[in-house]
């Protein structure tokens, strides 16, 4: 049994997760962007997978607090090394998974 | 752009989505169960875990729910959360809709429902190494989403049964992450606009709580980039890592 309630929270969640979505999507895809506005986007990704990236590696906890000894940050290393080496998004999937797995094992 | 495809071409577009889009899938799943263990505990069924993550499909949005309804939270007040944690996809939609332009409105749309951080990376990459179009990006949307609409429903069901941090599984994304970084990093610009993010990133995180420093990091660091490039255009220009 769903409650109604739950549906709604469910539909407004939904609405405010698509909108951010859709709407540059919609936006931009129909027309010529300026020249400063396709460069500001080009760095965009490298900018977001950094961001993405950086704070789950250096921080613990909640709130967060500097951590700059964890096995998610160690095993990173050579894992981007290997991916800078081989760009091979499967092997560098797999040997992170392999590091981690063998650094829970070790390092705790 | 319509619809008269080919059963190989239909089969080609499949068989390259799915190909593509495995380390999200397996990445998805320890995320998967971990929230549909956690829904399941604070009350709710396998099918409304189900619901939920059909009708939303970003986990980090969902985590925060099932939190928030722990406390009794209202839903006005969930779902203004869930609107702020996921504004970073404005972003992500915007430097995505560089490579779908023309693409019909309801194909659009439809492609809008598939964005995540992990499926927008990879499928940024993949289109600008040419090779890939709509059709293949949408599929790895969509076989990603099903591998999260199933994760979390498994969980909910007794994922509890299943054994946690198996093999690295939780590392899956990360390693993915790294990897679709590197491809990023294609020029010195490139890696300097990506230090300058992870900087601002970490330094915001341990200052606010909550993921607001994913939008604020990248905006600073996609404009300090774009003001080096026509600043000083000779260190723009130079290459990245090999």
């Amino acid at each position: 049994m769903i409650e109604p309630e739950y549906i709604l929270l469910c539909l407004g969640m939904g609405i405010v997760t698509y909108i951010p979505r859709w709407a540059p999507l919609f936006a931009l895809s129909q027309r010529t962007l300026p020249r400063w506005l396709e460069e500001w986007l080009d760095l965009i990704p490298a900018a977001i997978l950094s961001a993405l990236i950086l704070p789950s590696l250096v921080t613990v906890g909640e709130p967060r607090q500097l951590s700059l000894w964890n096995n998610d940050l160690l095993v990173a290393v050579p894992v981007f090394l290997f991916a800078l080496r081989t760009r091979s998004l499967g092997g560098t999937v797999v040997l992170g998974m392999a590091l981690y797995w063998l650094a829970g094992k070790f390092l705790g | 752009m319509t619809d008269k495809t080919t059963t190989a071409e239909r089969t080609s577009i499949l068989k390259d989505g799915i190909r593509a889009a495995w380390p999200i899938c397996l990445g998805y799943i320890p995320i998967g169960l971990a929230f549909g263990v956690l829904a399941q505990k604070a009350g709710l069924s396998p099918l409304a875990i189900g619901l939920m993550s059909v009708l939303v499909f970003a986990g980090s949005a969902q985590f925060i729910a099932v939190a928030m309804l722990g406390t009794g939270a209202g839903i006005a007040a969930i779902v203004a959360t869930a609107f702020t944690v996921n504004l970073r996809h404005l972003l992500m939609s915007s430097a995505i809709s560089v490579y779908l332009k023309g693409l019909h409105k309801r194909w659009l749309s439809l492609f809008a429902y598939g964005i995540t951080d992990e499926s927008f990376a990879l499928n940024l990459v993949r289109f600008r190494e040419g090779n890939w179009d709509w059709k293949r990006a949408l599929t790895v949307n969509h076989v990603t989403n099903a591998f999260w609409v199933a994760s979390t429903v498994i969980g909910g069901l007794g994922g509890a049964l299943i054994p946690a941090h198996a093999f690295g599984i939780d590392y899956a994304l990360m390693g993915m992450f790294l990897c679709l970084l590197v491809y990023q990093l294609r020029g010195r610009l490139y890696v300097l606009t990506g230090l300058i993010a992870s900087a601002a990133a970490v330094i915001i995180s341990l200052v606010i709580p909550g993921n607001s420093y994913i939008v604020t990091a990248s905006v600073i660091a996609a404009t300090a980039g774009l003001y080096i490039r026509r600043r000083w255009p000779r260190i723009a220009r130079g290459k990245g890592p090999r």
